[in-house]
């Protein structure tokens, strides 16, 4: 082999690069966050699949039909009508935005804009 | 013919997990043990391409220049076009890795009547830059399912990259837009430009299918067919901690064939043209100084060669020589000296 040192280090290098999942994660792995759901109720508006996925699209066309539309009934699949309101409908039940929505907000790191408006419960309270 | 074959393959490998997942219900198969083997496969046939280039002797020094070489103390060269020691040929390198320095001086060539007309074409480095860069952030942004906590240097770069909130939730990914355009280009560029097409083979349309395939997936997930992102950083976090396990909630199927045609990628990289990544440093071309003069480089699989010194070649024509009236160099150094063949060395034989 000809450039032996300069070769090893290219393949440590790559080698690093290409596994640096796991030397990022090397001894401060934390446990995954479970969101804490509500206790009194068994389901939400939509099946727990459909809500899982597809909850930040559901939020989306919610703000579209009340905002631009003035439509503030929903529909659920199983024919059961809701109002469209994220604090009054959803934080209902998960009224507690720290422990539900952030706890995988942050998990997954994403950036949800939606309290750039809305306030969420426990904030409020902290204002009253 | 090349393009339809490497898009039915392309088409085959978008199947499989789609039955394998979709129908057989084989989430273990596909979401932990081809996505680990692929990975070695990855690894390993990278590290193979390496000790393999590096093992290949280099007979000569030939970096391809286009600027003043080194000479006179007072002829200025140019540093970057003939690079003379290590740390000009590793600018030149990082220049030509990190931008595609040469890909810049691509031209193109076209008949107008009976004449070649050469002209400017940046274009294919556009694309190329485009989608490499692109493709790299979005491998690095990808880490954010692969670590938790997620450090803040990654999270700093998703938000940088999903800053524009204008299109809805959740806000459109920068490079997601840029690939898919440097994408379609360097595909469309092979498949309209006839002379491209001409020498294009199935090898040059499976990767791009096959990339396409796998942003075309990942950003239906992210805008359209929704997974569970949850459920997948359960999984892959899994993955990157060795203690990997299938989530209880169902994810779609769209993911396995995103996760399967990258398994697939990683497959294939090694053993195909998407080596350049390795192949880029190992170009003599490219990594070697240009400094013939100064420097002897010595084709490593030179051996010594059998000669004869003159003194010796005069001692054996010494009396044709002499009958010619040639005049005879008495003081011609006599050196010992072994003689060799390839089959190795011997002792001076008497000529």
């Amino acid at each position: 082999m000809y450039n032996a040192g300069k070769v090893i280090v290219f393949i440590v290098v790559l080698i690093v690069f290409f596994t640096i999942p796991m030397w990022l994660n090397f001894g401060r792995v934390e446990a995954i966050p479970q969101p804490e759901l509500p206790k009194d109720k068994a389901k939400c508006i939509e099946s727990k699949e459909y809500m899982r996925a597809y909850h930040m699209k559901l939020l989306d066309d919610w703000r579209k039909q009340a905002i631009r539309e003035n439509k503030h009934v929903y529909v659920a699949k199983d024919g059961e009508k809701y109002f469209i309101n994220l604090q009054k409908t959803c934080m209902k039940c998960h009224n507690n935005k720290e422990k539900f929505c952030d706890s995988c907000h942050n998990f997954v790191v994403t950036h949800p804009d939606c309290w750039s408006c809305h306030i969420a419960p426990e904030v409020a309270e902290k204002w009253q | 013919m090349n393009v339809g074959w490497s898009f039915l393959i392309f088409l085959v490998l978008l199947l499989i997990p789609w039955v394998g997942v979709g129908v057989l219900g084989l989430q273990g198969l596909f979401a932990i043990v081809i996505p680990y083997v692929c990975f070695l496969v990855f690894v390993i046939g990278l590290i193979y391409r390496i000790l393999n280039w590096a093992k290949s002797p280099q007979p000569f020094k030939i970096p391809t220049t286009c600027g003043q070489q080194k000479s006179l103390p007072w002829i200025k060269y140019s540093r970057l076009e003939s690079p003379f020691n290590t740390f000009e040929v590793v600018l030149r390198m990082v220049l030509e890795v990190l931008f595609f320095r040469s890909l810049f001086r691509n031209l193109r060539a076209d008949l107008q009547g009976k004449k070649l007309i050469y002209g400017s074409a940046k274009w294919l480095w556009l694309g190329a830059i485009l989608f490499h860069w692109s493709f790299l952030i979005i491998l690095i942004r990808h880490l954010r399912l692969f670590t938790n906590p997620v450090p803040s240097v990654i999270q700093f770069l998703d938000y940088m990259d999903s800053f524009i909130h204008s299109f809805g939730v959740p806000p459109v990914y920068i490079t997601d837009i840029l690939i898919i355009a440097g994408l379609s280009f360097l595909l469309l560029r092979r498949l309209v430009d006839a002379k491209v097409s001409y020498i294009s083979h199935g090898s040059d349309y499976f990767p791009l299918f096959l990339i396409l395939g796998i942003v075309i997936t990942g950003v239906l997930m992210r805008y359209n067919l929704k997974v569970d992102v949850y459920a997948i950083k359960q999984l892959t976090l899994g993955l990157a901690t060795f203690k990997p396990v299938v989530p209880e909630v169902k994810i779609g199927t769209i993911f396995y064939v995103h996760l399967f045609l990258v398994s697939v990628l990683a497959a294939y990289f090694p053993f195909s043209k998407l080596a350049h990544m390795i192949g880029v440093f190992f170009s003599p071309t490219r990594n070697m100084p240009n400094n013939n003069r100064a420097d002897m480089h010595v084709n490593p699989w030179n051996y010594p060669v059998k000669h004869l010194t003159y003194a010796e070649w005069q001692e054996r024509f010494r009396e044709p020589m002499e009958n010619a009236g040639i005049p005879i160099d008495e003081e011609a150094e006599k050196e010992e000296h072994e003689w060799y063949t390839i089959y190795g060395p011997n002792k001076n034989l008497n000529l």
